[in-house]
């Protein structure tokens, strides 16, 4: 490549970091149109359905609470694939680790009952759900480590394996026979419900979600740790030659992502569910591969498009009932999404307006 | 099922049954899997192929139950199963040739769009009966209604069995064959013997996927014979487990498959015979058993006997 001289080079700096900018926008710009051609086959009012979307998740400071509220797991489980994803693994077992996390939290949350107080019980609750959900994930990157097992199929497997055993325990060790509307365990002591941000229905699963993505990201991007996992990520042979640890830091980030699923986990049990059954299993896993996908494995970008899937997800609900369409159509909309993202990463370096023209 | 009678060889004859019934679908989705990554790619999204093509099939042998009658509809069913796993095949192996694409990124895509596509679709299909496909009744000498159902053979099994030694054949001795092993093998060399690398891969993708299509036909029209959103619950991703433990080797994807579909049965057969505490747990055996061949047969040292060269290599 020719080394433009300085001062032409300096005339198109600022275009290389729009590009970032620009071609996500461009693929969810893409991925809405397509979408609407989607919902015109299937008999909707493309424009009415937008509408509707908009609506239902930032129309009003109700539809904003509704999808925030979504938006808090979707965050924490979108760092169990973004963090490892640093280091070139590619983690999808976010519901298997959130259900985990839901399952620990749920069964320290009824050992310690009301003996603690309930700051403490909380506490107690999270790091319950914390380390079940880290190790939960450190297991498929462990056995990446040792046994050079491919990890995307490993964490999969483990979703189901995480799923079976809470479907085991709920009908029955853990079944409280007293609920009869779904197999559960038996609802957690009111002092360990989570409370919710003052004037509001948001729970503070919000604040974790948020505190999470800040500190990702200044691990990632900040810390020797971050500097280390990103250099192995990049190219593992020579990290390796540098002398990095590169086993420790696959467990240590897998860890790391497995806890912050784990967590969601924890904020589901504590904030909507107040005890554990089936309905923990709710896609905000394999939601969170897609969040983590779209911001480009980038923290706090993941807020950004939290937020924006929240909503999604939130709309789900009207699009039922003013245009009758099944509750899959968010599903489709999603799969559309992801495509359009993963086709503009492949734009990267190929749009010659982004480019440093190198002078004749 | 009358397996009361039986006593506790009800047990054996769940899991032959559960076998000749279960590993139908694993038996197409991983010799598609096999076709594809003989060409070097790895296709994580036949979960949602075989999701689209189980809701194909419903839904067309429904539809067209008037005008075929009983017996054609569900072919129709099958074929349709497959167009539409070709389908989902194509936007699969152009996006995931395109560069600095991931290629398990795109089949997780592929996961999120097809079983959206095909809840989307297949909504109204979760109620009605559509007319299944004919199976042999190679119970017909036994009085045991046990016995009776357990054996009966679904012809899409008896194809599939067909398939694998005809893709073994297929691979080894015509020129066809060549071709996708060398684009999986060698790409530079393949190159250099002029085959276009796109177009091998993408016609791999597309066939394996047509016949993960047809798996899932045998979900939604043999067994269990039903269409509803759980239908796979992670088949599709298994059989990509399922064809490293085979070496990608058809023939052995076979034999993998019907121990698979073994396994699939080990909660059903426990439960006809009244052990209900460990229902869940046996459900997730293939997935366990899964994980086990896995850890047991990689190594993080060398690559795996048989392997495709260029399988998961960035091109």
């Amino acid at each position: 490549m020719t080394i433009a001289p300085a001062s032409a080079a300096k005339s198109y700096q600022w275009r290389r970091p729009l590009e970032a900018v620009f071609l996500p926008v461009a693929a969810l710009l893409v991925a809405l149109v397509i979408f609407g051609i989607f919902c015109t086959l299937a008999g909707a009012n493309p424009l009415g359905v937008y509408a509707s979307i908009y609506k239902a998740a930032f129309g009003s400071w109700s539809a904003w609470q509704n999808t925030l509220i979504r938006a808090s797991p979707l965050m924490l489980t979108a760092l169990c694939t973004a963090l490892p994803a640093r280091l070139g693994l590619v983690i999808i077992g976010n519901e298997g680790a959130l259900v985990i996390g839901g399952l620990a939290a749920a069964i320290a949350g009824l050992t310690v009952g009301a003996s603690l107080p309930p700051v403490l019980g909380q506490c107690t609750m999270a790091i319950a759900a914390i380390i079940a959900g880290g190790l939960w994930i450190m297991l498929a990157g462990a056995l990446r480590h040792y046994r050079g097992v491919n990890e995307t199929i490993s964490s999969l497997l483990l979703n189901y394996i995480a799923i079976a055993l809470i479907n085991h325990l709920v009908e029955g060790p853990m079944r409280d026979a007293e609920f009869v509307t779904k197999p559960s365990s038996a609802e957690l002591n009111e002092a360990l419900w989570m409370g919710t941000l003052p004037g509001s229905r948001i729970h503070y699963g919000l604040v974790y979600g948020l505190i999470a993505c800040v500190i990702a990201y200044v691990l990632i991007q900040r810390t020797t740790f971050g500097f280390a996992a990103r250099t192995a990520g990049g190219n593992i042979r020579a990290a390796r030659v540098a002398g990095l640890p590169v086993g420790k830091l696959t467990l240590a980030i897998c860890f790391l992502g497995g806890s912050c699923a784990g967590l969601a986990g924890m904020v589901e049990v504590a904030a909507v569910q107040k005890r554990i059954n089936e309905s923990l299993v709710s896609n905000y896993g394999y939601a969170g591969i897609l969040v983590a996908f779209v911001s480009r494995h980038n923290p706090l970008a993941t807020i950004l498009v939290a937020v924006l899937l929240g909503g999604i997800l939130a709309s789900g609900g009207i699009l039922q009932r003013s245009h009758d369409l099944p509750d899959a159509t968010v599903l489709v909309f999603q799969g559309i999404v992801f495509l359009c993202v993963l086709f503009s990463d492949s734009l990267y370096g190929r749009l010659p307006w982004f480019q440093e023209k190198p002078v004749a | 099922m009358a397996t009361e009678a039986l006593g506790w060889w009800g047990v054996p004859l769940g899991i032959l049954a559960g076998t000749l019934r279960g590993s139908a679908p694993f038996l197409f989705v991983s010799l598609g899997e096999c076709l594809t990554e003989k060409s070097g790619k790895i296709n994580l999204g036949l979960e949602g192929t075989l999701l689209m093509g189980a809701m194909s099939a419903y839904g067309v042998a429904y539809l067209s139950q008037g005008t075929l009658g009983d017996f054609w509809a569900p072919w129709l069913g099958v074929l349709a199963a497959g167009v539409a796993g070709m389908s989902l095949g194509a936007i699969n192996g152009w996006l995931a040739q395109q560069p600095r694409v991931n290629d398990v990124a795109v089949g997780i895509a592929m996961i999120i769009f097809g079983s959206g596509l095909a809840f989307f679709l297949g909504k109204p299909f979760i109620q009605p009966q559509a007319p299944q496909l004919f199976t042999f009744q190679w119970g017909a000498w036994s009085s045991t209604p046990a016995v009776q159902s357990a054996l009966k053979v679904s012809p899409l099994f008896l194809i599939g069995v067909a398939i694998a030694p005809i893709m073994q054949w297929f691979f080894r001795s015509t020129r066809w064959g060549l071709y996708i092993r060398a684009v999986g093998d060698s790409p530079e060399a393949a190159r250099a013997m002029g085959i276009s690398i796109f177009k091998v891969r993408f016609l791999s993708i597309m066939a394996g996927s047509f016949l993960a299509g047809i798996g899932g036909a045998c979900l939604s029209l043999y067994f269990p014979g039903v269409w509803t959103e759980r239908i796979s619950s992670g088949q599709g991703l298994m059989a990509v487990a399922l064809v490293i433990f085979a070496r990608w080797n058809p023939l052995q994807c076979l034999w993998a498959s019907l121990l698979f579909g073994g396994a699939q049965a080990l909660g059903p057969a426990f439960q006809s015979v009244g052990i209900n505490a460990y229902y869940y747990l046996f459900n997730a055996a293939p997935y366990i058993l899964t994980l086990l061949i896995m850890i047991i047969t990689c190594s993080p040292k060398r690559t795996l006997v048989g392997a495709p060269g260029a399988l998961g290599k960035e091109d």
